[in-house]
């Protein structure tokens, strides 16, 4: 299919928040070319103002997420290949956040719930004091190491449709990094952090349909860390906490 | 928007009604055996404290259930919020205690 197509029909959304709309270009077909190539060479070739986001292009740091053919995707490790269709892209900024401009929303609100959802790490020792042991076969420590190589790319957050239907819930990616905290022993933040995850735009408006888990580049499971979190806070409400 | 206490009440709701589903639907299809008159399922029931205590625990659950619920269906589709939201999950929760309250009521007294 797209192997064999020597040029990309690529639609680009191109605007800001107050609107916009999309815009097609040719682009060359390359050999092991990913979605950040495309947006790349559009870039260089025909539209020298077109916004975009990214840093790494080795899908370390979660920059350079986009709405690609209705799937959020992380641009730099997705080959056209696996996501063209007949030779064609579409490619939009993130869904769920706001736009700046092109292809870069604004991240704020999805940092922001990190911060919400006690996604700060409360240290409870000194630099002074030797290092805690934490042995790698706790259950804790598992369930923890299960989330812990999220790269903040907001992929979950933009095909959460919880999120799409109700903004303030904190939405996987915060969830997932206040489930890894409440499993961290040297965090001396749980009590705070598990008010905030059981509140109105907490863990309890998850539906679990795993979206966040499917497109997740790095194959976390925010769906099971929220569980967690569900189970944890519901534990603690019945002993009438919460 | 849910918060841990209605997410709890609604799953230890539902851990109420599964059992007594099943009760309700195993009654249904035995007491549609020898017919179904108004006098059969009166002579069951009337009277009868288990089948009192069984449809009004039923009709608690229902309640807090589908209150919860349709609350959440009401936030994420029609918007409503903060008291406007509240009020309409307790709306729901009374309308279907009365409504199911007085059913019951009716069938046992
Ligand atoms: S499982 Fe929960 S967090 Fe993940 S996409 Fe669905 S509602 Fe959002
Ligand atoms: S959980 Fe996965 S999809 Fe979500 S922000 Fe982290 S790496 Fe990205
Ligand atoms: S550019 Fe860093 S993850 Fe894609």
């Amino acid at each position: 299919m797209t192997d064999d197509i020597d040029t990309l029909a690529v639609e680009v959304w191109r605007g800001d928040a107050r609107g916009g709309g999309y815009v097609a270009y040719a682009v060359p077909r390359r050999e092991s070319q990913t979605v950040l190539d495309v947006v790349t060479w559009i870039q260089h070739n025909a539209e020298p103002a077109l916004a975009y986001r990214f840093a790494c292009r080795v899908g370390m740091c979660g920059s350079c997420a986009m709405t690609v053919n209705g799937a959020p995707r992380w641009t730099c490790r997705t080959h056209v290949r696996r996501v063209a269709k007949a030779g064609r892209l579409r490619i939009a900024p993130l869904r769920n956040l706001l736009v700046i401009r092109d292809l870069a929303a604004d991240m704020a609100p999805f940092f922001d719930k990190w911060t919400e959802a006690g996604g700060t790490f409360a240290p409870t020792a000194t630099r002074d004091e030797p290092a805690a042991e934490i042995p790698p076969e706790t259950p804790e420590r598992a369930a923890a190491d299960a989330g812990i190589e999220c790269i903040n790319c907001a992929v979950c957050y933009a095909a959460c449709d919880t999120v799409a239907m109700a903004p303030d819930y904190l939405g996987p990616a915060a969830l997932n990094r206040a489930w890894t905290l409440l499993n961290d022993a040297r965090d001396g933040g749980q009590a705070g952090r598990l008010k905030a995850v059981s509140g109105d735009n907490g863990c309890a408006n998850c539906h679990s349909h795993q979206s966040c888990a499917d497109l997740c580049p790095n194959g976390l499971n925010p769906t099971a860390a929220i569980a967690g979190l569900k189970r944890r806070a519901g534990r603690a409400w019945l002993r009438g906490g919460a | 928007m849910t918060d841990i206490r209605l997410y709890m009440l609604q799953r230890i709701s539902a851990m109420i009604l599964a059992p007594l589903i099943v009760g309700h639907i195993v009654t249904m299809i035995v007491a549609v055996q020898d017919g179904l008159s108004a006098a059969e399922i009166l002579g069951r029931t009337q009277g009868s404290l288990w089948w009192g205590l069984f449809y009004g625990l039923f009709v608690a659950a229902v309640s807090v259930h589908a209150a919860i619920g349709l609350r959440t269906v009401a936030f994420e589709w029609l918007k409503l919020k903060g008291r406007a939201l509240d009020m309409l999950g307790w709306i729901v929760f009374a309308g279907l205690l009365a409504l199911g309250g007085r059913a019951v009521a009716a069938v046992v007294l």
